[in-house]
């Protein structure tokens, strides 16, 4: 392996080698991971890119069709309508979990004895999958049959997914269930690294608990703030799945997210450009979004991890 | 004072290991409290709901008060959606998970010791810039060229279409906090296996793996988790009965028995059992692994 030359050519650096011989071997260790990333990640990438300038039906030939397939989606008032959904979805979740998630996850790095098992019962919904998650909230806000029937509470007796506002408060409402103990879990490992001294040192200047929440705590969370931000950010335009088995994107179009706009035109309508144009706008606003919340955090969460390197 | 200067593994270590109970004691935190309280039970409810709805029969499901313990508990349900074949979706299910989740594992490990250790190196820095990409990029978007793919590789409705984008997107994260353990072994034990002439491949077999097990432990979990749950893939990369997988066979079970409610919960149930006693088995190194990994 170690008269192989460097697939970059170039020479591993002083740090890394000082004993040279084994560590040529080094970066080929990364190439199996590389060869899968890129086949079926960066090559599909730049695939979507490709055919949203093709016309494929998903079975026949592919032909170049230029920007057709662009001008069709651009011109679609279907699109900025599925932005505004995917936009509102994003933002809203991130309002609803976001305060949620710090509060649960300062609550858990505390003291009390009940944490751990709390811990544990957070995480199931995690583990159900999002079709089960709908499928179980379809079943249980069936205005007919579902919880507001049974415990005859004509409150909760509504079309829940039915009508347009209620679809989407729904929708916000199982994200949040599905994913905010994820976030806490990750607000409690970011409170356990604050320094316990910066407290202690608060609390000799008499700093009561909520002056040191917005002093210390939440500064100090500004790199957990970003991370889990990114992560909800752009997991939220995946929320393909828990949307497509919950209201198949209805009603109308009320919860017609980007990522099921794509689905539908491609796989259902067998439009497979238009579709890949769509794709390629998700990409965008995924890259963007990220890179803005990079900006905004002055460093990326990634970046923060290579730090100690 | 001079702790605030060094957040080392050895303070937080000491931090851990004396919960400082007295300190905070003074008062307790009454918002996040309630906040955290009321969740549990808006985390539980609905799994509770499920677990006692899918033991009740049809009939009862409508009579009763639905948080009633089912008054004639019955194994009907389950019986129904295991002669539904859910035996085959199961074993589906889990070739896919262990046919995606061991390669995925054991070449994310490979490519972040190779990122820690050489991480001076050009290539394998841009290596690692474009996993640290990937986390930005959402699978969906992909889905058009993969299924193009798929259907050239003549792979279109068997398992191993489902295996191998799995695998892919599976690696960014893993290589990410996977590196963030390798990173915390001290070095002078890199040096000292190199001195002793032991291999890369020696070093990261006989010092890196061992040390950083939780870690390993930790995605292994997460990414079965991941996979097991799957829904695009195998919406759009099968077709026949015969290849489901177990959250698309649970969709089309719904729509085939949309009116036998317990029925359907109880395949809920059924899915969900494999990751529960994964999970239960898992669960220190996965919320360790997950907390250090996400929250560093």
């Amino acid at each position: 392996m170690s008269v192989i030359p460097l697939p970059s050519g170039r020479n591993v650096p002083p740090a890394a080698a000082p004993g040279g011989r084994g560590a040529s071997a080094l970066p080929w260790l990364a190439v199996p991971a590389l060869v899968f990333f890129v086949g079926f990640g960066v090559i599909p990438l730049i695939g979507v890119l490709l055919l949203s300038f093709t016309s494929w039906d998903g079975l026949g030939d592919i032909s170049v069709t230029g920007f057709d397939s662009w001008r069709a989606v651009l011109a679609d008032p279907g699109l900025p309508h599925a932005l505004w959904v995917t936009f509102l979805v994003m933002a809203l979740s991130w309002l609803v979990q976001t305060p949620a998630s710090i509060l649960i996850g300062v609550f858990l790095a505390g003291q009390q004895r009940y944490r751990a098992v709390l811990a544990v019962l957070y995480f199931i919904p995690l583990l159900l999958s999002s079709a089960a998650i709908a499928i179980t909230y379809k079943a249980l806000l069936d205005p007919n049959f579902g919880l507001g029937a049974g415990l005859q509470i004509d409150v909760l007796v509504q079309d829940w997914l039915g009508e347009p506002a209620l679809a989407m408060g729904v929708v916000i409402f199982v994200v949040s269930w599905q994913f905010i103990p994820f976030h806490s879990l990750i607000y409690q490992g970011g409170v356990r690294q604050i320094p316990r001294s910066m407290y202690e040192a608060a609390e000799l200047d008499g700093a009561g608990r909520v002056r040191k929440f917005f002093s210390i705590t939440l500064p100090q969370l500004k790199y957990t703030v970003i991370t889990s931000s990114t992560l909800m950010v752009v997991g939220s335009l995946t929320f393909f799945d828990l949307i497509f088995v919950l209201t198949a994107g209805g009603p109308g179009d009320a919860t017609r997210v980007l990522a099921l706009d794509m689905y539908k035109r491609g796989f259902q309508a067998n439009l497979m450009g238009p579709a890949s144009a769509i794709a390629c706008i998700l990409v965008l606003v995924g890259l963007v979004l990220a890179l803005l919340l990079r900006r905004l955090g002055g460093r990326d969460a990634s970046a923060s991890q290579l730090e100690g390197a | 004072m001079a702790t605030t200067l060094t957040k080392g593994p050895s303070q937080t270590a000491a931090q851990h290991a004396r919960p400082s109970r007295r300190r905070i004691g003074e008062r307790p935190n009454w918002l996040g409290g309630a906040i955290s309280w009321l969740w549990l039970l808006v985390v539980i409810v609905p799994i509770y709901w499920i677990v006692i709805t899918s033991f009740k029969s049809q009939s009862n499901y409508y009579a009763e008060n639905p948080f009633a313990p089912p008054s004639e508990p019955t194994l009907a349900n389950y019986q129904m959606v295991i002669e539904a074949d859910f035996i085959r979706y199961f074993v589906n299910s889990l070739v896919v998970a262990v046919g995606a989740v061991a390669p995925a594992v054991a070449v994310s490990f490979m490519a972040a010791y190779a990122i820690v250790r050489g991480g001076g190196s050009r290539f394998l820095r841009s290596t690692n810039s474009l996993f640290l990409m990937g986390l930005a990029i959402p699978l969906q978007a992909t889905v058009i060229p993969i299924y193009l793919i798929i259907i050239r590789l003549h792979l279109y409705d068997t398992l191993l279409a489902l295996i191998l984008p799995s695998i892919a997107f599976a690696i960014p994260l893993s290589v990410l906090v996977l590196s963030n353990f390798i990173r915390d072994v001290p070095k002078e034990l890199f040096e000292s296996m190199r001195l002793d002439g032991a291999s890369e491949w020696g070093t990261l077999w006989h010092l890196a793996l061992p040390l950083t097990r939780p870690a390993v432990v930790t995605v292994t979990i997460y990414n079965a988790l991941t996979i097991w749950n799957g829904f695009l893939l195998p919406l759009i990369l099968t077709q026949s009965p015969e290849q489901r997988t177990l959250p698309l066979a649970l969709w089309s079970f719904q729509g085939q028995y949309s009116i036998n409610v317990p029925a359907v919960l109880a395949s809920v149930v059924l899915t969900t059992l494999p990751i529960l006693v994964l999970y239960v088995l898992g669960r220190r190194q996965l919320l360790a692994g997950l907390t250090a990994g996400f929250g560093k």
